[in-house]
């Protein structure tokens, strides 16, 4: 009971935030919103029993990534004349975001998460903590991913690179 | 999960200082305003531009890498907590993890990326 109340709330707060991310004029406020949002949904993580993820929600998306926004935002100059206002970027943020959605709702339907009844943390081995268990299945059944995710952040590093730099 | 009660009540309590303070703030401060009183305060120095202007592009690279090498520390303690289990195994994964990434370092570092001039 009490579970479900705190996720209800989590859960409302989240989406709250999300609109007002995509609704304040001023991108400044769209990222303190998203900080709000990104909070939400590391209390989610706690609730599925995930604390790293959620420690990590914080830490990295809260604490690195929205810094990196706002710099963004800093560099695309804010008093410049405002931002593009034009119709177009509604209908091509819809499409994109109901293609998303859907993918995202197959994904989770066909996986029959659903179908076994409650959603929630599977219980540990003993002698297993969160991150002990996370660690042994992420180095060994999902090694391949994590190897992937090198090669994502090496892209990043490079492009981030070529991009920026002028030479 | 009730061991994160305190965690839930303690940012409840943070975000209602804040509400608090800026409510009762707004209700008993005088409100005088003139153009001094409005204006930037700097150090007490004149102000000598907008605050809200470009910046250079290089504080985007510094926290773009901060975050990816953020992110590879994240892979890394995990892989600390459950190397008992894994073993070499483990290692070997995390020496291809770690060997990808340095040929990135070794770049920007040739590149001159973590250089400010």
């Amino acid at each position: 009971m009490m579970a479900q109340v705190a996720f209800y709330i989590l859960a409302v707060l989240a989406v709250v935030s999300a609109l007002g991310v995509i609704t304040r004029e001023n991108p400044v406020h769209s990222a303190l919103w998203m900080l709000l949002t990104f909070f939400s949904v590391a209390g989610i993580f706690v609730q599925l029993g995930a604390e790293f993820v959620a420690a990590i929600q914080v830490l990295v998306y809260a604490g690195a990534i929205l810094v990196l926004y706002l710099f963004v935002v800093m560099l695309l100059n804010p008093r410049a004349g405002g931002f593009i206002r034009m119709p177009a970027k509604y209908i091509i943020g819809s499409a994109v975001s109901i293609v998303v959605f859907f993918q995202i709702a197959i994904t989770v339907w066909s996986s029959g998460i659903f179908k076994n009844g409650t959603i929630g943390p599977l219980p540990y081995a003993e002698g297993m903590n969160n991150v002990r268990a996370y660690g042994n299945v992420l180095f060994t059944k999902y090694l391949v991913p994590f190897e992937i995710a090198s090669l994502l952040l090496l892209v990043a590093m490079i492009g981030a690179i070529v991009i920026a730099r002028k030479d | 999960m009730n061991e994160y009660l305190p965690v839930a009540i303690l940012m409840l309590i943070a975000g209602a200082v804040g509400a608090i303070m800026m409510f009762v703030g707004g209700l008993i401060r005088p409100k005088k305003y003139d153009k001094v009183k409005s204006s930037v305060y700097e150090c007490g120095m004149p102000e000598f531009s907008d605050a809200r202007k470009r910046y250079n592009v290089r504080f985007y690279i510094v926290a773009l890498l901060f975050v990816l090498f953020d992110v590879e520390i994240v892979f890394l303690y995990p892989w600390a907590v459950a190397f008992g289990d894994i073993g070499l195994y483990g290692l070997v994964a995390m020496f291809l993890f770690l060997i990808i990434l340095v040929i990135g370092f070794l770049y920007e570092w040739k590149k001159g990326a973590l250089e400010w001039v």
